[in-house]
């Protein structure tokens, strides 16, 4: 029962075979039962119980019931959730506590959905394995000696362990998408303002995005439903419409054009990858799809671009952590500047300083030209060769990692090395595109993921693709536990 | 461009941080790795363009400006260190 999709669950509670009650105990009892060794969670809500026995209250009622009433799902812990903890895996936040709903969450909890916890992540979801978690270190549930990916290494672990049915992450230069790759499981972040950031703890706050794990892409879709639309508590939310995402599932792909950009299959791409990719778009070619070679040369320069904008609007967004309104607060300090010193110093691990020093570094007077500005002007370069690719194809295929889930430890010493996990997901923030990762096979026994990327606001199109793809590969992932 | 040690002691003064020697021996040497990666984007040449701000169009979202209920001080307060009558304690500031 753990493997249901969130829409088996849903039957199966609107047939009354199940109750949410049970479904909530099953899967409170998984995390029990498996969590010792993915160390997904941070948290377990042993009382979301009692949301599950409000769901069955309603239907024993005869109320209509949303898709996701009632099905356990979990939290990246950098969305807050009234009167829980967020702490971001960071030792600053150790103790805080939400005064109130992240818009999404408020979505979610309209729609029924049962929270069942916390889950892991990179600090501030700065990272690319959740090694970088002040708290626990996730393991890939496909070989516990391997990192799950990150920055929601949690989010990706919980639903390939069968801990949750879907869950949230962010993704502000692969979160989402990279860890969805390395724990075999589909990881969607949405076109840039699709899904609002309020109550998102902010890293770079023009490149974050929420959006879902899930088990399948009709899960996603029904997520996405749940949470997408205008808010008027984040103005940078787009007021655009938005579709029943379900609707675009089981359509035909014949005549879709597809572009292969052929830097994203060259150097730096492990050969395991290619071939599972390979494979997949083979049986695309079956399916009408056109398939065609296209060059997207700016995108080799899109994690140099990355790094110098994140790490700026971070410096900037993490000003806010000074120990006096919220947040850990140093014990010993002379003066006021002395406490925002300590508290920070204290607070913060390692990466996340490198990454404040770096922002304001390149934000600091005589640099912010050389460094700043040209990334904004680069920025432009990337964003227009995407136009212009999108005039000639519907979607663009890549691999999204460029290597399967490695072992703790191997990148951890060498930011760079960690940061070219990146290299195939940076992109896409960085012009604001939807993009999604689904399982394209194993390779070595460990999961891979195809990455779709699609035009602004086409969120539809790409889970036409994903799931015509995934119902051609009809892979089933699942790993041994 | 290349960073020594005093450069990283001036830079953790604007981000209020501290490192120990050790830390900051380190420290330059990724932070040179780092610079020389990004470094990368000048090999491009863009004179003639202009900066992006957002990746698609945007445009200033303005709203009524209407009274509606805000947090209480005491959800406020509530994950303040140290707080006093109402108010965040924090040290003498001015003599």
């Amino acid at each position: 029962m753990h493997y249901l999709s969130a829409h088996e669950i849903r039957d199966l509670i609107r047939k009354k075979e199940v109750t949410a009650e049970e479904v909530t105990i099953k899967t409170l009892e998984r995390i029990k039962e498996v969590d010792d060794k993915v160390n997904a969670y941070l948290e377990v809500f042993e009382d979301a119980v009692d949301s599950a026995k409000e769901i069955d209250k309603k239907i024993a009622q005869g109320e209509d019931i949303k898709d996701l009433a009632g099905i356990p799902m979990a939290i990246k812990d950098n969305i807050c959730m009234k009167g829980r903890k967020t702490t971001c895996a960071s030792k600053i936040l150790e103790n805080f506590v939400s005064p109130y709903d992240a818009t999404v969450v408020e979505r979610l909890k309209e729609n029924g959905a049962v929270i069942v916890g916390r889950l892991n992540m990179d600090e501030f979801a700065m990272g690319s394995s959740t090694e970088n978690s002040a708290f626990k270190k996730t393991k890939n549930p496909y070989d516990l000696e391997r990192v799950p990916g990150g920055s929601s290494g949690g989010s990706a672990a919980a639903v390939a362990a069968g801990e949750a049915y879907y869950t949230l992450g962010s993704d502000t230069g692969g979160s989402i998408r990279q860890p969805a790759s390395l724990c075999g499981v589909v990881g969607f972040k949405p076109t840039y303002g699709r899904v609002s950031r309020y109550g998102l703890v902010a890293f770079a706050s023009s490149l974050d995005q929420i959006g879902p794990f899930t088990r399948d892409v009709e899960d996603a879709a029904l997520v996405l439903n749940a949470i997408c639309g205008k808010d008027s508590k984040d103005s940078t939310s787009a007021d655009v419409n938005v579709e029943d995402f379900t609707t675009y599932l089981n359509k035909s792909l014949k005549g879709v054009k597809v572009g292969l950009p052929k830097e994203y299959f060259g150097e730096g791409i492990d050969d395991g990858v290619k071939k599972e990719l390979e494979k997949a778009i083979a049986l695309l070619k079956d399916l009408g799809v056109e398939i065609k070679e296209i060059s997207l040369p700016m995108s080799q320069y899109a994690l140099a671009v990355y790094y110098i904008l994140s790490s700026s609007e971070a410096s900037s967004n993490l000003a806010r952590f000074d120990g006096i309104r919220y947040g850990v607060r140093a014990k010993d300090f002379e003066d006021v500047v002395d406490l925002y010193v300590k508290s920070r110093s204290q607070g913060f691990g390692n990466e996340v300083k490198r990454r404040i020093m770096l922002g304001t570094y390149a934000l600091s007077s005589g640099y912010y030209d050389a460094y700043y500005k040209k990334a904004l002007k680069v920025k432009t370069l990337i964003i227009n060769e995407f136009k212009k690719a999108f005039e000639d194809v519907n979607l663009i295929i890549s691999p999204t990692s460029p290597s399967v889930a490695f072992k703790f430890g191997e990148k951890a010493d060498d930011p760079l090395k960690m940061y070219l996990s990146d290299i195939c997901t940076v992109p896409v923030n960085i012009a604001g595109l939807p993009a999604v990762s689904i399982p394209a096979g194993l390779s070595d026994n460990l999961p891979v993921g195809l990455q779709i990327i699609g035009n602004y606001f086409k969120e539809g199109e790409i889970i036409s693709l994903a799931h015509g793809i995934e119902k051609a590969l009809s892979l089933n992932l699942r790993p041994n536990l | 461009m290349a960073v020594d040690k005093s450069q990283v002691d001036y830079v953790a003064k604007l981000a209020r941080l501290e490192f120990s020697e050790e830390e900051k021996e380190k420290f330059v040497g990724d932070f040179n790795k780092i610079l020389q990666f990004v470094e990368k984007l000048n090999e491009i040449d863009t004179e003639n363009v202009e900066i992006s701000i957002s990746s698609y169009p945007m445009f200033n979202a303005l709203r009524e400006d209407e009274v509606k209920p805000s947090l209480s001080l005491d959800e406020v307060l509530l994950n303040a260190p140290d707080k006093e009558n109402g108010y965040f304690r924090v040290p003498k500031v001015v003599d």
